[in-house]
């Protein structure tokens, strides 16, 4: 009954993943890059959700669960350091951040 | 059921291209929300209601809304929006999004090259999935609740302020 092939799924994951990776690299604002790292995690569990149907074991959505694990203590210690970076340079930008000469 | 795919999957695209060229960060968050949705469409249409639901509390709900009070606290003015127009210009866009293309034009090239099969559309229940978790991945079960924990501790840590003496002699001290 249903037609939808492994390759839409792979495409739409691949397409979804290529749009974040854009995002990551032309912005210099470092929320929307944490926002783009969101959106290429989510692109990765979808094509291992392809993948679980595909074969029709639960085992996919296993590993989305723990991808979404990681994405929020990712997100959330992401954001605590975006907030001390915003208090000690007083600015987004990802390029003022470079007090450490590095 | 198809069709529900297809047209999922291009609101899904649609609004993450808007995510990533608004100006505004929370018309984004916004549109992201949108994206979000979408894909639960495509997780439902899939066969995993389950992950559906997940995607929609987890991510829709707690992540997005983290974004949007950390934005609160960072209180914003309108000229960011201005210095996030002066940031991304067209210059800045091509050369990551041509190479980017080329990439996913590869990737769709080795994707279609074997022959197409179709996903098996029994939906697997959340029991299934719960069995998985806790028999085979049990480790990573484990493993995740440290990292949750090690995340809360971290997060914790770093978003303490350090409190200030204000005291004029003190001040001067420092200085």
């Amino acid at each position: 009954m249903n037609g939808v092939t492994v390759e839409a799924g792979l495409i739409l994951a691949g397409i979804l993943f290529m749009l974040g990776l854009i995002s990551v690299l032309i912005r210099r604002n470092i929320i929307f890059m944490l926002i783009s790292v969101e959106i290429m995690l989510n692109a990765a569990g979808l094509a291992f959700i392809v993948a679980g149907a595909r074969w029709g074991q639960p085992d996919g959505q296993a590993m989305f669960i723990f991808i979404i694990t990681m994405a929020a203590a990712e997100v959330s210690v992401g954001l605590a350091l975006i907030l001390q970076i915003y208090h000690q340079i007083k600015t987004l930008d990802g390029d003022a951040a470079n007090k450490m000469r590095g | 059921m198809e069709a529900t795919f297809y047209i999922a999957g291009g609101v899904a695209v649609l609004s993450t291209i808007m995510v990533i060229t608004s100006y505004n960060m929370i018309h984004a968050l916004i549109y992201l929300i949108v994206s979000f949705l979408a894909i639960a469409v495509v997780f439902f249409v899939l066969g995993a209601p389950f992950i559906a639901a997940l995607e929609i509390i987890i991510y829709a709900g707690a992540i997005v809304v983290l974004v949007i009070f950390v934005i609160m606290m960072l209180n914003l003015r309108d000229e960011t929006v201005a210095q996030e127009k002066s940031w991304l210009t067209r210059d800045i866009f091509m050369v990551p999004a041509i190479l980017s293309a080329i990439l996913l034009a590869e990737l769709i090239y080795i994707v279609t090259d074997t022959n197409s099969q179709p996903v098996v559309t029994a939906n697997v229940d959340p029991k299934e999935v719960g069995l998985s978790l806790y028999r085979t991945y049990v480790i990573g079960v484990e493993l995740s609740g440290i990292l949750l924990m090690s995340g809360i501790v971290g997060a914790y840590h770093l978003g303490r302020q350090k409190r200030k003496v204000v005291h004029r002699f003190l001040e001067k001290a420092e200085l």
